[in-house]
């Protein structure tokens, strides 16, 4: 049947569903199905998308954002109604917080029946109204189309977000005339669009050509706008230094001369220093998040602000600025690009590499030597064993996602996929799959804690089902060890909850048809790592880590950026320790 | 600072919430919000009133505009606009009382809707602080009840807010003539 034959027949809501699915893209979608949703997934067979079975709700949604982050296109993730609505929010909230574009579609109890406490009805729309970009109840099919072309525009345009389609079980049964090219967006009111004046590009440039110490702010917003090589380009021509966010690191090649490192509460200490320093901030769609100003008193005072943001909200939100540029990252950089002049900064980047030779003593060397395996050889191996690969690492939340951030050294834009903003535990599994079916060739690694994993490990299932080739490093310290380290420093040790005690976790890979080993010491790291990537099928590594390693540096919340704890050394206390 | 927003927004079910919910969720108080219909039956009109600061005002506007259904907003507060409060103020109004009554909701351009033996309904409209003094003078008397529907505000001269309802799509993204830079 020819796309041309199909543009306007009578259709039920559950098939217009799907083809509009098709026509925006959708090749896989990540769902679990119900009562109320029954009427979509019996048209699903008439469908060229694939759909994985989940284990868990949330997992649909992590896998959808997963798939986000790791290819650009918008992640879908199907639910019924009820308590399957419900176990998505986790996932809807923590796709809001990082601008993942994700459409999650749900059904709903019968038009007739809303309101009325039926079976399984549960407001989602109410429920997910503060944790979605937009979102919509359709309680008829004519509006099925309509609804989920506006749903993929608002989900992949502007700033990225969830979105939710709420069905109603009848308006997926009844039929109607489906007609794409009448079923355009109709949203008046969004302005995705934004551009910044000529007189804020001037200001912008005269701050940039007058500065002797700036600083390159580099977030998400440069990976979501596809503004790596923009970006590039400006610090190259401009000899500005650059500092990353957790979400930003692969925006920038961890290689190059100019990248100093993640900043923030567990950013490098010369980072940090970097930022308190400089007399010009500019931050290229990044918001300023709480862990990474420290607090905002005494953030980066002496320093002028420039911010480049496609949301307006965003504008002197968390950190007063002197000069926004609302608008499209890469648009943005695009026009200011010709007119930024070379200028010779070496005085300050010698400055810097000062600060940054002073803290490298610091390094993994530094760790004690106690026989221990440390999360940090693992990670520091793995990177070298996988650097060269098409290799994406998910990691789940914690210390082990901090010591990765420090560890693993990203080059390339999309290889870092985390929960940050929401820091939502039980990611990283589910996530890994999305980012397995989006990318299949590359090489997934799940970077997951002990604890992490057990909220989400369900999913195995969902992998050997799938046949995923998915790699899952555990990070097993016996303890919820970002919140023991918290202890650790602000509670005098008192480990109210934390110790895990934990199964097998090679015998429950094994359990689940999962090649699976355990690995206690450094020179097994390698081989493992190794064997991992021969095997062609899934494989979980149990990396039985010191179990009271801490992460370095740290700003303790609401301290100064440049007031961080730092790890005990022997070895020389330098002029960068306060 | 008491600011005053004119808001229009598409006439659909739910986006009074998304409006009310967006300024919980923020932690700004609303201090008055109407809501009604417009010269065009797709578009509703909220007047808005929330005491922020110029910084939060800027961002309260910002944050309306992230809702998808929110077509125009207008922080009117430093602009000559024409603003009305309604209410019915019931008084007690014996025998005795009954003309000072009478006399005061007449000095106030206010009139009496409703006349029963032990009370008098009255009903007034203008800006906020001509009802407050309404009140204020009434209260000896005994007010029974009282209701006020907050205010509506409306620029003042031929400058109108003009919504345009025009569609927009992947293609082709209406130009606005307003400044979103904050
Ligand atoms: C345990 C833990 C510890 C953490 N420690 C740190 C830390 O030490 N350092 C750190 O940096 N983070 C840390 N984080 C993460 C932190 O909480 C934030 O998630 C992170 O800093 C946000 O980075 P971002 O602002 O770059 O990305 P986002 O939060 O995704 O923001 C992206 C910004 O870019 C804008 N944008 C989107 N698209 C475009 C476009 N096309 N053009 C222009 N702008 C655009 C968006 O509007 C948004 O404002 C930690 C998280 C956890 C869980
Ligand atoms: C769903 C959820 N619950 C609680 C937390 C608080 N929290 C943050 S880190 C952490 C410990 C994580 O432990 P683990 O997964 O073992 O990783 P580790 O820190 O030991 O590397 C906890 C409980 C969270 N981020 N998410
Ligand atoms: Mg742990």
């Amino acid at each position: 049947m020819t796309r041309q034959s199909v543009t306007r027949q009578s259709m039920t809501g559950a098939s217009i569903l799907w083809e509009c699915l098709e026509r925006e893209g959708v090749q896989h979608v990540f769902g679990y199905p119900g009562g109320a949703i029954l009427p979509a997934y019996d048209a699903l067979k008439g469908s060229k998308i694939h759909h994985i079975l989940v284990r868990h709700e949330q997992g649909a949604t992590h896998m959808a954002d997963g798939y986000a982050r790791a290819s650009g296109q918008v992640g879908v993730a199907v639910a019924t109604s009820g308590p399957g609505a419900t176990n998505m929010v986790t996932g809807i909230a923590t796709a809001m917080l990082d601008s993942s574009p994700i459409v999650c579609i749900t059904g709903q109890v019968g038009s007739k029946l809303i309101g009325s406490d039926a079976f399984q009805e549960t407001d989602i729309t109410g429920v997910t109204l503060p944790i979605t970009k937009h979102n919509y109840l359709v309680t008829h099919a004519s509006e099925v189309a309509r609804t989920i072309r506006e749903a993929f525009y608002v989900a992949r345009s502007g700033r990225p977000g969830p979105v939710l389609v709420d069905i109603t079980k009848d308006a997926q049964q009844s039929t109607c005339e489906f007609d794409w090219e009448a079923a355009k967006p109709q949203l008046p009111g969004y302005r995705p669009d934004l551009s910044p004046d000529r007189k804020e590009y001037e200001q912008a440039l005269e701050l940039i050509h007058n500065s002797k110490r700036p600083v390159i702010l580099a977030g998400h917003g440069i990976i979501i706008s596809g503004a790596m090589n923009e970006v590039r380009e400006f610090a190259e021509r401009a000899g500005i230094p650059v500092a990353l966010t957790l979400l930003g690191l692969g925006a920038f090649p961890a290689s190059h001369p100019l990248n100093l490192g993640m900043m923030g509460m567990h950013g490098e200490a010369w980072v940090n220093h970097t930022i308190q320093e400089a007399d010009l901030l500019l931050a290229f769609g990044m918001r300023f998040d709480d862990r990474v100003t420290g607090n905002l008193k005494t953030y980066a005072s002496n320093a002028k602000k420039i911010h480049i943001e496609i949301d307006p909200a965003e504008i002197n939100k968390n950190v007063k600025v002197d000069v926004p540029l609302v608008g499209d990252l890469r648009e943005v950089l695009h026009e200011l690009l010709p007119h930024v002049e070379s200028i010779d900064r070496s005085e300050w980047l010698d400055s810097i590499d000062r600060l940054k030779g002073d803290a490298a003593v610091r390094d993994i060397q530094n760790l004690p030597d106690s026989g221990h395996l440390y999360a940090a050889h693992v990670i520091n191996d793995l990177w070298r064993e996988t650097r060269d690969g098409d290799t994406v690492v998910v990691t789940d939340v914690g210390q082990h996602q901090m010591w990765e951030a420090q560890y693993y050294k990203h080059e390339k834009p999309r290889s870092l996929i985390t929960s940050g903003g929401l820091g939502t535990m039980g990611f990283a599994l589910p996530a890994g799959i999305g980012a397995k079916v989006a990318r299949p060739e590359a090489d997934v690694w799940v970077v997951v804690g002990d604890g992490g994993f057990q909220m989400t490990l369900c999913e195995l299932a969902t992998i050997v089902q799938e046949k995923l080739k998915v790699n899952i490093a555990i990070i097993n310290n016996g303890f919820l060890g970002m919140v023991r380290q918290w202890q650790e420093f602000f509670y005098e040790r008192n480990y109210a909850a934390t110790p895990l005690l934990n199964p097998d976790f090679a015998k429950l890979g094994e359990a689940y048809g999962i090649r699976s080993m355990t690995v206690t010491e450094r020179s097994q790291v390698v081989p493992s790592v190794q064997s991992a990537r021969q095997h062609d099928g899934p494989v979980l590594i149990n990396f039985r880590v010191e179990q009271e390693d801490t992460v370095y540096p740290m700003v303790a919340a609401g301290a100064s950026l440049h007031e961080m704890i730092r790890r005990p050394s022997k070895i020389v206390e330098t002029a960068a320790d306060e | 600072m008491l600011n005053t927003y004119v808001v229009y927004v598409e006439n659909k079910p739910g986006v009074l919430t998304r409006v009310a919910s967006l300024f919980r969720r923020r932690a700004f108080n609303i201090d008055s919000l109407t809501v009604g219909r417009t010269e065009k039956p797709e578009v509703s009109r909220m007047t808005i009133t929330v005491d922020a600061d110029q910084d939060q005002a800027r961002r309260i506007e910002a944050n309306l505009y992230k809702l998808v259904n929110v077509l125009l907003v207008e922080n009117i507060t430093n602009q000559p606009a024409i603003v009305r409060d309604l209410a019915m103020i019931k008084v007690a109004a014996t025998h005795e009382a009954r003309s000072h009554v009478l006399e005061l909701a007449s000095v106030f351009r206010a009139r009496v809707v409703d006349v029963a033996p032990e009370s008098l309904t009255i009903e007034i409209t203008g800006a906020e602080d001509k009802i407050d003094g309404l009140l204020e003078v009434l209260r000896p008397y005994g007010v029974l009840e009282m209701v006020r529907t907050g205010i509506v505000a409306m620029r003042r001269g031929k400058s109108s807010s003009t919504v345009s309802t025009a569609t927009t799509t992947d293609q082709d993204v209406a130009e606005e003539d307003v400044s979103h830079s904050v």
